[in-house]
């Protein structure tokens, strides 16, 4: 899985620029016809999309496929060319409230393109009964399509005790068809270590192939900086039995002793999770979870006695409403 | 012309998969009492459902209200006309001036759109355009002369009232006398219901929008395909549909797991029926009043013979399957010999069927077909012509030019005016290129002979656009003099609908001059069919050469398909112009039309 090889780069600044960045562009997949490559890293179509996008707009002579001008033909992801047709060119100066026979007053007619809507995903309620924690990982919303209020909750719990969590509060705007950039805060609070705030940005959604992803870079008082980043994918056994998989990588940039974790990639999750959907909004499963720590952070679980590699089981629920 | 008679409820007792196939008719009665008199005590009325009442006359009472009706087991709160679900069959006369009060008992506003009639804008019922809509506890008085003929049907145009019961048939009997000639006359109105509430269905579509679609691409699937078309194929069948993000089961949004399909306001179980002697010959108006279902029927051992379309008249074809979407209606006249046929309307999506029976007494049933097989979307669904071109767009014909192809109109030299054939150049609106759209198709198909994903080469004669022509032809002759073109958008992983990548709230209507002829094109730029309803004025479907085939008033546009038709606004006023899927439509696939 593609995920996994970004583990090659271990500085904050570098991982930012070679993931944030491509996954960006990745995000608007210029070529159903190419960029076949799953590896963000290595995808050599991150950076054609890179030039494409620059000189869409000024009529290059035809390119990749030698037919016609590639840019123009892509059928998602594409930037506007500068003689697209104006939508309101049929309006002659009207608008839904002005012009002939508009209705007095203000616009009664308000489609479902203007109403706000909510939603929560529950995505892991899960315990491990080895080490008797629970781990809880909520995301909300509330807004239009294209503009939301999001919240995303994750944490621990070990016997009745919240042990760490994490709190992002978003704005998602879109994009572009499939992924919001995310601007916000994060507030962690660490049981036995410090408590952080940090300034928020990243991007969610879902990448070709169905990855569903969702990359923050972190950054805080007195420089630090972190990164995470979180890809899904779903396999469907049948229309209700649905394997997920599910990847999550931790980068910090600065050492942070009372809170265990140093510089570069910190820690990593793999998981499994097979999960069945009585209804599409309310799945239990079962799964595993292999997760590492690595570099400082490793040493500092080292020095604990805690374990740099863990096979933790995990049975749990998900659910939406 | 003998009227229509009422079926008797059929004694089916369904235990299992009575969400599927529904409770007969009467079966509330018998299984919840408790709650029926729970509304009898606060003064409802149980909604009639099966073959609806008859009102003609130029003075008629239409009375909208909530009323209980049990169509799964559960009771729910339907929103009726005159408490039966289909609404009372309006029998009205072309030529006359007819009066229709309408009076709301409900605690929300509401409103009455008169499908496919051409009347004076105030009188066309859409809250917000035409007028204000009408009050809770007021009366509006809808006021209009029937200028055409035919089989037409009116609906709630607020919120989602429709999908909650509000629509009944619209019959007007020509002025001259009826020329289809038939012994027996149905409407068969197919619709939808959804036990929960509309508004909660959206906002799940919102969320997730394949909620509802439990056909999708599985692993087994895909081993199979392995073993059938070897690890390369399987792949490569499946690369542009991952590689976009693009489901090839998301053939409606919503499915038998939440909708139950009625025939005449019964389930399937319920079995609506229609009497016939044999060597009578059979006119069935079949209307699909359906909130957010595309239908295809077929009677099983019966020809059907097209007769009329949006009603109008058009020149017979015989099929023996016919797909229509919400809004769109086609009268087709049988000639059963036998005992009993059954009218099977499987949903396009495939997971579920409305269903009744023509026969010669009640109680007779024929057996009833099992679902056509969930066929994906094939290539040509989401490129257009590609499929046919591959990539080398060289090949591609010369009714493919792609626009950015510096394509004009001159090797039609045939023509001396550049109009007299519709345009094939693409030209994307500059709102299509973000996050509204999820897809642009640039080399559309034009080929009005397909009969649509699921009814591909499945050995039956499937009626297509391209059969259709209207008996006498256009009423306005003129060549156009201008040409729009529109493109029908969505994004469905946002749940979002548009014209031109614009949802209504922000766009600006399309102003027409009164009078004048006009061309417009619509090209489906998403995978999904649209059935595109214009109101005030008639849609003349024309092919890719610009020869008339057929004046409708709600034209399905299949995906990536590029369609145009001409239209002369003759009457002033703003006019509403939407997909009929009513979750499109909400979703803002919705425009003005202002004709001044």
């Amino acid at each position: 899985m593609y995920k996994i090889n970004i583990c090659s780069s271990s500085r904050v600044l570098m991982v930012f620029g070679s993931l944030i960045m491509p996954v960006a562009l990745w995000a608007q997949p210029n070529d159903p016809h190419a960029g076949h490559n799953l590896n963000p890293m290595v995808d050599a179509h991150a950076g054609h999309a890179d030039s494409e996008v620059a000189t869409a707009s000024s009529e290059s002579p035809a390119t990749n496929n030698g037919v016609m001008n590639h840019g123009q033909m892509q059928m998602q992801g594409a930037e506007a060319p500068a003689d697209a047709r104006d939508p309101h060119a049929y309006s002659d100066g009207y608008s839904l409230t002005e012009g002939p026979y508009a209705r007095p007053g203000p616009r009664q007619l308000k489609l479902a393109d203007e109403h706000q809507f909510w939603s929560v995903l529950g995505e892991r309620l899960e315990y491990d009964p080895d080490n008797k924690t629970a781990v809880f990982d909520l995301q909300g919303w509330y807004g239009s399509t294209y503009n939301k209020a999001v919240v995303k909750l994750e944490g621990e719990v070990e016997e009745g005790t919240l042990k760490e969590s994490e709190t992002d509060l978003l704005w998602a705007r879109a994009l572009n068809a499939y992924f919001d950039t995310q601007l916000g805060v994060r507030f962690d609070n660490n049981d036995e270590g410090e408590d952080r705030q940090w300034l928020a940005f990243g991007i969610q959604g879902l990448a070709p192939y169905w990855f569903e992803l969702d990359a923050t870079a972190y950054i805080a008082e007195g420089g630090r900086s972190a990164l995470t980043f979180e890809a899904e994918y779903e396999l469907l056994f049948t229309q209700r039995l649905i394997l997920q998989s599910r990847a999550e990588l931790t980068f910090y940039g600065n050492d942070d002793l009372s809170n265990g974790v140093g510089s570069g990639l910190s820690t990593s999750a793999l998981g499994m999770r097979l999960r069945y959907e009585f209804s599409r909004q309310f799945a239990p499963y079962f799964g595993f979870e292999w997760t590492g720590s690595y570099g400082k952070t490793a040493d500092y679980q080292r020095a604990e006695g805690a374990p740099v590699r863990d096979t933790r089981l995990v049975a749990g629920v998900r659910f939406w409403f | 012309m003998k009227k229509s008679e009422q079926p008797l409820p059929s004694p089916i007792n369904v235990n299992r998969r009575r969400f599927v196939q529904g409770l007969a008719a009467g079966g509330v009665l018998a299984a919840f009492p408790a709650v029926l008199q729970a509304a009898s005590r606060a003064g409802a009325t149980l909604t009639h459902t099966g073959t609806a009442p008859v009102l003609s006359g130029n003075q008629i009472e239409l009375v909208i209200a909530e009323s209980p009706v049990n169509f799964t087991g559960e009771v729910r709160m339907a929103t009726t006309i005159n408490g039966s679900i289909p609404a009372p069959t309006l029998r009205l006369r072309e030529g006359e001036e007819v009066t229709i009060r309408v009076t709301n008992h409900l605690a929300v506003a509401t409103s009455i759109h008169w499908h496919g009639i051409i009347l004076p804008y105030q009188m066309d019922g859409v809250p917000g355009i035409s007028f204000d809509g009408i009050a809770p506890g007021e009366t509006f008085e809808y006021r209009f002369t029937l200028q055409q003929s035919g089989t037409y049907w009116y609906h709630s145009h607020s919120g989602f009232q429709e999908i909650t019961g509000m629509y009944g048939a619209l019959i007007v009997e020509p002025r001259d006398g009826e020329t289809i000639r038939a012994d027996r006359d149905y409407v068969v109105q197919l619709s939808d219901w959804t036990d929960e509430d509309p508004m909660r269905v959206f906002s799940k579509l919102k969320v997730q929008s394949d909620v509802y679609n439990f056909n999708q691409p599985t692993v087994p699937g895909f081993m199979r395909d392995v073993s059938t078309l070897g690890l390369a194929g399987a792949l490569n069948k499946r690369r542009m549909w991952n590689q976009m993000r693009m489901n090839p089961t998301d053939l409606g949004d919503l499915s038998a797991s939440t909708l139950t399909y009625l025939m005449n306001g019964q389930t399937p179980a319920g079995n609506w029926t229609g009497l016939f002697s044999p060597g009578e010959r059979v006119r069935l108006r079949f209307i699909n009043a359906a909130g957010n279902s595309f239908y295809d029927i077929r009677i099983p051992g019966l020809k059907m013979t097209v007769v009329q379309a949006d009603g109008q008249n058009v020149e017979p074809v015989s099929v023996d399957e016919f797909r229509f979407g919400p809004g769109e209606t086609y009268d087709v006249v049988v000639e059963p010999e036998n005992d009993a046929y059954t009218i099977f309307s499987q949903s396009m999506e495939r997971t579920g069927y409305a269903r009744g029976t023509l026969a010669v007494r009640h109680g007779l049933t024929a057996p009833t077909p099992a679902l056509d097989a969930v066929e994906w979307l094939a290539m040509r669904d989401m490129m257009g012509s590609m499929d046919h071109a591959g990539m080398n767009h060289n090949d591609m014909g010369m009714d493919m030019d792609h626009g950015e192809m510096a394509m004009d109109h001159s090797q039609h030299v045939m023509h001396s005016n550049p109009l007299a054939i519709p345009s094939s150049s693409v030209n994307h609106a500059r709102s299509e290129y973000g996050p509204s759209v999820d897809m642009l198709v640039h080399t559309p198909r034009t080929n009005l002979d397909d009969p649509g994903v699921g009814l591909r080469q499945n050995g039956r004669r499937v009626l297509t656009l391209a059969d259709l022509k209207t008996i006498g032809g256009p009423v306005d002759q003129r060549l156009p003099t201008r040409e729009i073109e529109l493109h029908l958008t969505g994004n469905m992983e946002r749940y979002s609908w548009s014209f031109d990548g614009l949802e209504f709230g922000q766009s600006t209507p399309i102003s027409m001059k009164h009078g004048e002829r006009i061309r417009v094109i619509l090209q489906n730029d998403t995978m999904m069919t649209h059935p595109m309803h214009l109101h005030g004025m008639w849609s003349d479907l024309e092919n890719d050469q610009g020869d008339f085939l057929v004046r409708r008033h709600t034209i399905p546009v299949q995906p990536a398909q590029r369609i145009s038709f001409l239209t002369t606004p003759h009457d002033l006023g703003r006019w509403a112009w939407h997909c009929h899927l009513l979750f499109h439509m909400d979703a803002g696939m919705f425009r003005e039309v202002v004709v001044s």
